[in-house]
């Protein structure tokens, strides 16, 4: 009874004593249990929250939300799709669950994950892979898989994940949904599994621009607790969401579209372009030259970060212990090699290699030094008048579960089109706009500092004027799925 | 050090660890209290949780920075926590939040002084960093059992130049360094309880070479006098293999107090690459210059300044003075006591004599007695009025301190006034000549030593009430008048 329904809809309906949350709730769980049954399931969740909750009045009364498996929650356990954390519970809540729950939103379960959030296609989880729901032999897209799939299966309205290289907007534009990566510090990273600090940010997904942009309004803001949160405002991101692009200037980076871009992709993206363009936007040609040092530059940073923040999981005080370990040295490698599944000892090797004594100023130094030259060129734009830039959200749609595993540097230069944004801190949103196939292609909107607004403000334009073009969302995909059994 | 076939000096810098005297750690709300129950000050920040970040104590920095102003360093207004990698049990996140390449403040000096010469000694650095936990090794057999309420305490790490030349100018460079920030109160520096820890690096060369050494490190020393015996041991082992023509090798060494010798570090133990990078969780630290101009307006009289002053303004001797600086403390109840009596020299030799001594008997510092700077300034005037006698005052001082009343009620309590009255004092001086009649006359023979036994025998007769000095004029008087030429 709730199907079809926007997340504001169905949080009106909840306030208005119509529906019992409890009911949506039941509702939701019931369609994620069917989503995941079977071999041939989905496998989003991890876990899923029965217990009908009560909820107080907000912009989310009632929501269930999906909700990546690296953020803190105080009764379902957070794995972040490892052994290493298999059955771990924390005993504080994230920051953004929080806000969540005080919005009256509902943590329906936590969703499946490339272990550690390292990944583009969730397979790299110690629980078994996610599937697409367009194509079950296909990979959502990664890190935030499980969230993106929930989504896209119609599952819920809305879910959480968290980006750090594009693991929101690659999966959203995989599984045919909008994700968000808000500028580095407008959402608390606060009971955030850290991956990569310098670049870590939580996203949201959505079925809709707008339900997207519903549940980053709650979770945006201010945290004491994090101190790289901006203390700033967090203005009305729906206010000015259907007022068109009409009078934008939209640059589109011609390194974007060189030849590692799938020709049916970039079919999707001049269709997309052309319409913005009949809609009033300027679209013009720009140039974004240290683009070329983005993959290398972020395969850099993040491994170092991550080989420091993932050096807490030790076997000492919580997580998974290595038996029968004769020292302490022992302890630690036992513990850490069974732990860890093969992309994680990867990148934690990657990383401490790159922060090594005489290798430091090679690769971190020279890693930090092209950061701030792909945020400068990123300043240029918008200082030569762009007010926001589209690209494709990947070179290609969903690739076939398996195909890349053995070659973790094509998956890696894939996410191109994604880690600049983080490694300059903007925002960008993927929104679907097109299919190829069965397959929905994104495309993505990148923003200057703090501009989430225009930037959600084009992309429900174009989410408007591609829906004859794009895959709906099937809001019987889970009975669907069912049969496909 | 002593000559030999090579005229050597050794070269030996310091490293000061010193723990901060504020009442939450560097990073989270919890206390730093001493002595709690193991793991009960403790938090997901300092757990080291998944998910958990640190946020900055702003108190702390105010204390490093009055610590390295006090030190004339340059406190620069943008440092930076590095994170320092390495593996340890007591070390939950599996670094430590210090800093590295860019310190809280450089530049500043401190004094040695040894057979009363003095000189400068260069502090190269000040920086902020947390403390790990501790691993206590005999809590628990066969085990090791780790205590994190440590965990997160804010630490200065004051690093010296390699400008100290022998084990008695380092352990006069940590009483200097050690009474400065007593001043300052910023730290407890108890090393018993691990506030105040020290580490040294030790070199020898040929005099007059400019060049270092190979230094050795030398830690685990828990006491100032440890620190002497320990370089004293190093040095004479370097001293040693030069002599045979041997190298010096760089390791680590541990202080073994039972042995009184210095063993060497098991190699893993030391070959860490700490891997230091800009921790990502933090912003960096921005001290404003108006910031570090207030914080320099609360520096306290320093113990040098205090000292000339004392010399100059009240004449006391260097000793005195030196004596009366060596703690705040003491400083501050001398200058009070000081100001209520009309002779400030009387005043200290209350002090250092009596007072001190009955701060140790009561194994308290002299400010923590129960005799309040005016209750001693009312003492000291009762004696010089003569009121009560020198001696008197002794046991009065001692009644007041331990009866807390006042130096009047005892003399009142006691009958201990001072008596002048002739007609009282001849009395008693005539019972004592009248029962010694041999000594009269030995006296009047020419015996004139016997004069004290005269004086003791009458001071008795009185109760120790007798004004001395009219007792010697009457006493004088009347062997005079007896005498028979």
């Amino acid at each position: 009874m709730t199907d079809g329904l926007s997340a504001s809809e169905l949080a009106a309906t909840v306030r208005s004593g119509k529906i019992e949350p409890g009911t949506v709730v039941a509702e939701a769980a019931q369609r994620a249990k069917i989503a995941d049954a079977g071999a041939k399931g989905l496998n989003a969740f991890l876990s899923v929250q029965e217990e009908a909750p009560s909820v107080p009045d907000g912009a989310l009364s009632g929501v269930p939300v999906a909700v990546k498996d690296n953020l803190c929650t105080l009764t379902l356990p957070t794995t972040c799709g490892s052994r290493m954390l298999e059955g771990y519970v924390s005993p504080f809540e994230a920051t953004v669950i929080r806000r969540l729950r005080t919005a009256g939103g509902v943590v329906l379960g936590k969703t499946n994950l490339d272990e550690f959030a390292m990944g583009s296609s969730t397979e790299n989880s110690a629980f078994g892979p996610t599937r697409n729901p367009h194509d079950l032999t296909r990979v959502p897209g990664g890190s935030s898989g499980g969230s993106a799939a929930a989504v896209g299966a119609g599952v819920v309205r809305c879910a959480l994940g968290s980006d750090t290289g594009g693991s929101v907007r690659q999966p959203a534009s995989f599984c045919g949904v909008v994700g968000i990566k808000p500028t580095y510090g407008r959402v608390s990273r606060y009971g955030l599994v850290a991956f990569a600090s310098s670049l870590d940010q939580v996203g949201t997904l959505g079925a809709t621009v707008e339900d997207a942009a519903l549940l980053l309004q709650v979770i945006a803001g201010h945290d004491p607790r994090d101190a790289t949160s901006a203390s700033r405002p967090v203005p009305d991101l729906m206010e000015r969401m259907y007022d068109g692009v009409e009078g934008l200037t939209i640059g589109v980076p011609r390194e974007y579209f060189a030849e590692a871009l799938d020709s049916q992709v970039r079919q999707c993206c001049d269709t997309g372009l052309e319409r913005l363009r009949s809609a009033g936007a300027k679209v013009v040609e720009v140039s974004l030259p240290n683009t070329r040092y983005a993959v290398p530059t972020y395969y850099v940073l993040a491994p170092a970060e991550a080989s420091s923040n993932l050096a807490r999981y030790d076997g000492v005080r919580y997580g998974s212990r290595a038996a029968n370990a004769e020292s302490i040295a022992d302890l630690y490698e036992a513990s850490r090699t069974s732990g860890f599944g093969r992309e994680v000892i990867r990148r934690i090797m990657l990383g401490t290699f790159g922060l090594s004594a005489g290798y430091y100023d090679a690769y971190y130094g020279k890693a930090q030094e092209a950061r701030r030259r792909i945020a400068r060129d990123f300043a240029e734009v918008w200082a030569a008048g762009s007010d926001l830039l589209f690209t494709p959200t990947y070179p290609t749609p969903a690739f076939p579960l398996g195909e890349r595993l053995e070659d973790p540097v094509s998956m890696y230069l894939s996410d191109v089109y994604t880690v600049t944004a983080n490694l300059a801190g903007i925002p960008g949103i993927s929104v679907p706009i097109g299919a190829v196939g069965d397959l929905p292609v994104g495309g993505q909107f990148l923003a200057p500092h703090w501009e989430e607004s225009r930037m959600i403000r084009a992309a429900a334009a174009l989410e408007a004027l591609m829906a004859s073009e794009v895959r709906p969302i099937a809001w019987d995909t889970a009975r669907e799925l069912g049969k496909r059994m | 050090m002593n000559a030999h076939a090579i005229d050597l000096e050794c070269v030996i810098g310091l490293e000061v660890h010193v723990q901060l005297r504020t009442d939450q750690k560097l990073f989270c709300a919890d206390s730093t209290r001493f002595g709690d129950q193991p793991n009960t000050n403790v938090c997901p920040v300092c757990l080291g949780l998944p998910g958990a970040l640190p946020v900055l104590n702003g108190e702390a920095v105010d204390l490093a920075v009055l610590a390295s102003l006090a030190f004339g360093c340059v406190v620069h207004e943008t440092s930076i926590f590095a994170r320092k990698n390495y593996f340890y049990p007591d070390l939950p996140k599996g670094y430590q939040i210090s800093q590295f390449e860019r310190p809280l403040a450089t530049g500043g000096c401190s004094t040695v002084e040894t057979d009363g010469v003095s000189r400068e000694v260069r502090i190269r650095r000040i920086h902020l960093e947390e403390d790990a936990g501790k691993s206590l090794h005999d809590r628990v057999a066969g085990s090791t059992a780790v205590d994190l309420n440590r965990a997160g305490t804010p630490l200065i790490e004051l690093v010296s130049e390699p400008d100290i030349r022998s084990a008695a100018e380092a352990r006069s460079y940590l009483q200097q360094v050690k009474q400065v920030l007593e001043y300052l109160d910023v730290s407890d520096c108890n090393m018993e309880e691990g506030s105040l820890r020290v580490d040294a690096n030790i070199s020898i060369r040929p005099r007059g070479v400019d060049e270092l050494g190979t230094k050795t490190e030398l830690k685990n020393m828990n006491s100032f006098s440890n620190v002497e015996k320990a370089l004293d041991v190093e040095i004479r082992r370097q001293v040693g293999l030069a002599e045979r023509g041997q190298p010096v090798e760089h390791v680590t060494l541990l202080w073994d107090e039972a042995k009184g010798d210095v063993r060497p570090m098991r190699s893993k133990e030391e070959s860490h690459d700490y891997r230091y990078f800009p921790d990502p969780d933090l912003s960096p630290v921005v001290v404003p210059m108006d910031r570090v101009e207030a914080i320099r307006a609360q520096l306290p009289e320093l113990p040098v300044a205090r000292r000339l002053r004392f010399e100059g303004e009240f004449g006391l001797p260097a000793y005195d003075a030196n004596v009366l600086t060596s703690t705040r403390a003491l400083a501050d109840y001398y200058e009070a006591v000081a100001a209520q009596t009309e002779d400030p020299k009387q005043a200290s030799n209350w002090i250092m004599g009596p007072v001190l001594a009955l701060a140790k008997e009561r194994g308290v510092s002299p400010g923590d007695l129960p005799l309040a700077p005016e209750e001693l300034a009312g003492l000291i005037g009762l004696v010089q009025r003569r009121r009560i006698s020198q001696n008197a005052g002794k046991d009065v001082l001692r009644m007041m301190v331990y009866r807390g009343v006042s130096a009047q009620q005892v003399v009142l309590d006691e009958g201990l006034t001072q008596i002048h009255d002739v007609k009282h004092l001849d009395a008693w001086v005539e019972e004592v000549l009248a029962a010694s009649p041999e000594e009269v006359e030995r006296f009047q023979a020419g015996e004139h030593r016997l004069q004290g036994y005269f004086m003791g025998k009458i001071m008795k007769a009185s109760r120790g009430k007798a004004d001395p000095g009219e007792v010697s004029r009457l006493l004088l008087q009347k062997l005079e008048v007896r005498s028979p030429r």
